[in-house]
Parts: C-alpha cells; sequence; structure tokens
C-alpha cells in the first residue's frame, strides 16, 4: 500500500473508535463537549504519531520478548511530555481532561498500531498510519462531542446553536447519553456496512472487536511469549 | 469521609464502569458469558488492590520525597506491569487452582484503563494507604458488579431476537446507557 493509502484508511476505512472499536474509555469520558473532544484527539495524534516513528526507528534492536515492554515505556515517555506540554500551554483543557491524560498511555489504539503496525513498517508508513489514525480518533471525537453538546447543552463549541426556548437534554452530556450515542452510532456504521454490503454483492463486514475483546492485546502476548 | 462511605460511594453512585468511563474494554469485551465475567472480576479486584498498594509506596517513598512527581505516569504503568507479570509467575508456581481462573485475564490487565486509573485516582483524592486500599477494593467490587449485571442481560438478549443492526456491540452500548441512568439513582445516597 502507498503512504497516502495508509494516511486514508484511519479516516473511513478503519476509523479507531467507529469501526475498529479502539480507544473507547476516552471516546466516551471526554466527548461532553465538541472542545474536548477535538483537544483529547490532538493529544492522541501528538502521542501517536511520535510513538509510531520512534518505534519504527528502533523495531529492529528491540528484542522480540520485550517489545511490549518497550513500547509501553516509549508511549509512556510520550504522554509524561504531552502532560508538562499541556499543564504549560493548555491548563483548563488539562484539568477538563483529568485522568484521562495520563490514560492515553493504556489507550489500545498506541500499543494496537505500535504492535500491528509500527512494529513491522518503515518509519514514513508508520508516521502515515499514525497521523491518519490519529486523525480519524479526532473527528470521531469531536463528532460525538458535537452531537452530545449540540442536544445536552444546546451549544456547539461553546456557541449557542439552538432555537430560542430549546431545552436541553442534559442526560446527553452525562455518562448515560454518552454509552447511548456511541450505540446509536455503533448501529449507523453496522447500517451503512450492510447497505454497501447489498451494493456490492459482498457479504457485510461485522465490526471489528479490536480492543473490545483485547483481542489484540491478548494475541500480543501471546506471541510475546512463545517468541 | 469514612470508611463505609467511601465504599458504598464507589460501588454504586462513582461506579467505575458506568459513572467514571473506565474499563469499557472488558466490559463489553468479557462480558459474554457470567463465568467469563466473574473470572474478570476477580482478576480487576486482585491487581487493583496490588497495585494501588505498590503504587501507593512508590509514590510516598519514591516519587515525593525526591520532587519526582511528574514521573508518574511512566513510573505507575511500569510498577503495573512488571506486578502483573509477578502475579502471574507467583499464581502459576505457587497457587495453580487460582492461576487457572484468573491466569487467562491477567495478560490483558496491564492494558486495562481501570487498573491504572484507580491508581492515579488515589493520588488525586490524597487518600491514605488505607483508605486507598478500600477505595480499590471498592472499585473492584463495582466493576465486577457492572460486568456481572451485563452478562447476565447479554445471556438473556442473546435468546431474543434483534435487528440485524442493532447485534453485538451497539445493543450493548444502549444497555449499558440505560444501566448507567439506573446508576444515577444513587446519586441522592451520596
Amino acid at each position: 500500500m502507498s503512504i497516502m493509502q495508509e494516511f486514508t484508511k484511519g479516516l473511513w476505512k478503519e476509523l479507531p473508535p467507529f469501526r475498529l472499536l479502539l480507544g473507547l474509555c476516552p471516546t466516551l469520558a471526554v466527548t461532553n463537549s465538541a472542545d474536548n473532544g477535538l483537544g483529547m484527539g490532538m493529544a492522541v495524534i501528538f502521542v501517536l504519531v511520535l510513538s509510531n516513528v520512534i518505534i519504527s526507528m528502533v523495531r529492529t534492536i528491540i528484542p522480540k520478548k520485550v517489545r511490549i515492554a518497550c513500547f509501553i515505556v516509549i508511549a509512556a515517555s510520550l504522554v509524561v511530555a504531552v502532560e508538562l506540554l499541556m499543564q504549560a500551554y493548555a491548563y483548563p483543557l488539562y484539568q477538563q481532561l483529568g485522568i484521562f491524560v495520563p490514560l492515553i498511555v493504556v489507550n489500545c489504539i498506541i500499543l494496537g498500531r505500535a504492535e500491528a503496525f509500527a512494529a513491522k513498517n518503515g518509519i514514513a508508513a508508520s508516521a502515515a498510519d499514525g497521523l491518519g489514525m490519529g486523525l480519524g480518533f479526532t473527528l470521531s471525537l469531536t463528532f460525538l462531542g458535537s452531537i452530545r453538546e449540540i442536544l445536552g447543552n444546546g451549544t456547539w463549541f461553546g456557541k449557542s446553536v439552538m432555537w430560542e426556548g430549546f431545552e436541553p437534554l442534559s442526560i446527553m452530556v452525562q455518562a448515560p447519553g454518552a454509552f447511548i450515542c456511541l450505540g446509536l452510532i455503533l448501529a449507523g456504521m453496522n447500517m451503512i456496512n450492510i447497505w454497501q454490503a447489498q451494493r456490492t454483492g459482498h457479504e457485510p463486514e461485522a465490526l471489528k472487536q479490536g480492543c473490545g475483546s483485547c483481542q489484540a492485546c491478548a494475541s500480543a502476548d501471546t506471541a510475546c511469549r512463545q517468541g | 469521609m469514612d470508611i463505609f462511605g467511601i465504599f458504598v460511594s464507589a460501588i454504586f453512585v462513582n461506579n467505575i464502569v458506568l459513572a467514571q468511563y473506565l474499563g469499557n474494554c472488558p466490559y463489553l469485551g468479557c462480558s459474554k458469558e457470567k463465568g467469563v465475567a466473574l473470572g474478570m472480576g476477580g482478576a480487576v479486584i486482585f491487581v487493583t488492590l496490588l497495585a494501588t498498594l505498590f503504587t501507593w509506596l512508590m509514590q510516598k517513598f519514591v516519587l515525593d520525597p525526591y520532587g519526582l512527581g511528574y514521573l508518574q505516569t511512566i513510573i505507575f504503568i511500569v510498577v503495573i506491569a512488571a506486578l502483573v507479570q509477578f502475579v502471574e509467575m507467583f499464581l502459576k508456581k505457587a497457587v495453580p487452582p487460582l492461576y487457572a481462573a484468573l491466569g487467562i485475564f491477567l495478560p490483558l490487565i496491564t492494558t486495562n484503563c481501570a487498573v491504572m486509573g484507580v491508581a492515579i485516582l488515589v493520588q488525586r483524592e490524597g487518600y491514605d494507604l488505607l483508605e486507598g486500599l478500600v477505595w480499590g477494593l471498592a472499585y473492584g467490587l463495582g466493576f465486577t458488579l457492572a460486568l456481572l449485571l451485563m452478562a447476565g442481560i447479554r445471556e438473556r438478549l442473546d435468546t431474543c431476537r434483534l435487528p440485524k443492526v442493532m447485534a453485538g456491540t451497539p445493543i450493548a452500548l444502549i444497555m449499558a446507557g440505560l444501566m448507567s441512568l439506573a446508576f444515577m439513582g444513587f446519586k441522592g445516597m451520596g
């Protein structure tokens, strides 16, 4: 695949939270407004692109048996950098996102892409993959955050967008709204898949359970022990 | 706040999955059968307790005295990863029955944000060691409760006729939303 394809696959075909079901915790937690979704996405882009590039650079030196530990340490160092940067330049956002900034370390996207892509591919391809996946993640979070903020608060990026006398559904900006919204979006993705399949005559693609069943982590670990 | 208050509020009012959005991956992935849900819950309780203990000691005796607070994230994840590895090796040798029950879940837990999340939250709330451990235990129990309820619902859902687009994860997420709505009722207790 060309670099361009590596980049664009993260935007639709392998959209991380909605198709691969990767990184669901931050997807649910920080999307009570479009702003927060966008901010979280930016932090993830930063960590993902750099971790992909660094892992791709050192992939030949890392012994196979300890590679997961190495990936985690690389990701953790980058997350510490993001934390310090956000404390310096975006403190209100840092406080809004709370513990989900340090928890980027255990976000399945980072480790998943490191294991599935960066450990096997060159630097440029890995950077493109990280950028595409990160951008897809950011767009998804902003999309979900926009829906929840508009319905739950009547605003979009802090500006009032609904008609006068609109009664906000405050449940949408709380935990239940997050789960239900994401559930409906995933159902929508399923619908698009089935519709596309009918048009082209192929079997419909099922939603992949990347993080959902922790298959990536599990297979990574067994491979780690056998290797 | 007294210990009992911390305990109840961590299980019901601030349930780790349904109110704090932590540990969603196993919540959706390991909730297809009750047995699996119990195993995963047990492993999370066990590791959360140990992780809270070790990260608390690390913070108190290494990070704070030397002013290394900014390294919290990296130190905690390394401690948790090493801990999980040791626990796995120890259980395999010393307590084979427990290993048979929890073994396959242990490796998944390193990258479970519930464990890391609890370790960080204990520091941010400024709990002492006993409070932190009670809190960690209660969070683990709350996780198990949510997982078990979900598994029960999903076992029944299997026998229902669902629209094709809703089957699997979408309906599970909507069930989680309704469950979270129900748990919001406990807010009045806090």
